[in-house]
């Protein structure tokens, strides 16, 4: 039971191809840019109207110099949100229910913001360490776990989109497979689980989009402390 | 990224398109074809393009195009986990 519980996460093979790495693309060729001609249409106007929303909310907490971060905290967000919605379609795959997938994400990206704050101005980037104010006696305690709570930063950032992904789908599972088997008991019940699962779907996908925009501004802000 | 139509090399000579080959003849049409894997690249794009061309770069499309490839990747992804999926087929209890 518990084995075919959690079989829906792994990773699909074929013939020793992995196939995650196909389910990964999958926003590359969703997201159609534009064609050869002079005229907008209505795709690419939506398309850039979406991505101009995203982008504006993404850049908020920056200023000037954290703009040449635009493409790439844009791009990781769509790339989320869109695995993670396109993940609740029926049989497919979602990658970022895999802790490696989303560790190499978060990572890296956690630790090119703190690398980033050290080359360019190491003395503010250690003074973050004690938050002002601080009583001195308590300045040795905080820098330590100001230091920790850096080093938690990208652990935090993989395992809540990991987290909330996998205990998602797996609740839908459960709760799908409640209301087959209740159909045979009781009807009603089968039909009010029912009801519940269609809310818990519309729920998925709005955490779905949450996930993917938390983990975009979380990095954001990471960067802002470092610029 | 995007690649115009001219900038796709087409076929040498115009062949019979798919839909009109024999079955029988099929092996030879595919013999005939360019199986490099620059050919098959080339042979994918020019689908692309005609999909993109047809469903997206339109003035007024619809939802029509991302309809189509999520319906077209839900499949995909029945056959590729068939096989995980078939041990929970047709059973009472999992």
């Amino acid at each position: 039971m518990v084995g075919s519980l959690f079989s829906q996460f792994d990773s699909p093979w074929l013939f020793n191809i992995p196939l995650v790495i196909l389910a990964m693309l999958i926003p590359w060729k969703l997201f159609i840019t534009s064609g050869s001609g002079w005229v907008g249409t209505r795709s690419e106007m939506l398309m850039s109207q979406l991505t101009n929303t995203l982008m504006g909310q993404v850049m908020q907490p920056l200023n000037k110099k954290g703009f040449s971060w635009a493409v790439l905290f844009s791009s990781l967000m769509l790339m989320l949100m869109t695995l993670n919605v396109i993940g609740l379609f029926p049989y497919t795959f979602t990658p970022t229910t895999q802790l490696s997938m989303n560790l190499g994400l978060a990572v890296p990206l956690w630790l090119g913001t703190v690398i980033y704050g050290f080359r360019n101005h190491p003395t503010i980037a250690l003074a973050h360490l004690c938050p002002e104010g601080a009583p001195n006696l308590l300045i040795p305690v905080l820098v330590v776990v100001e230091t920790l709570s850096i080093f938690m930063r990208p652990l935090a950032l993989g395992l809540r989109l990991t987290a909330n992904l996998t205990a998602g789908h797996l609740l839908m599972h459960l709760i799908s497979s409640a209301v087959l088997g209740l159909m045979e008991l009781s009807g009603v019940l089968s039909v009010i689980t029912l009801v519940l699962l269609v809310f818990l779907t519309m729920l998925e996908i709005a955490v779905a989009l949450i996930q993917g925009y938390v983990f975009a501004i979380l990095v954001t802000l990471y960067l802002d402390e470092n610029l | 990224m995007g690649l115009s139509a001219s900038q796709i090399p087409e076929p040498p000579k115009k062949d019979l398109p798919l839909w009109d080959v024999k079955l029988g003849e099929l092996p030879k049409w595919v013999g005939r074809r360019d199986i490099s894997p620059t050919g098959v690249y080339f042979a994918f794009k020019r689908a692309e393009l005609k999909f993109h061309n047809k469903y997206v770069h339109v003035r007024r499309g619809g939802i029509a195009p991302y309809a189509m490839m999520l319906t077209g990747y839900c499949i995909l992804s029945y056959i590729w986990s068939y096989d995980h999926l078939k041990h929970d087929m047709m059973r009472k209890h999992h």
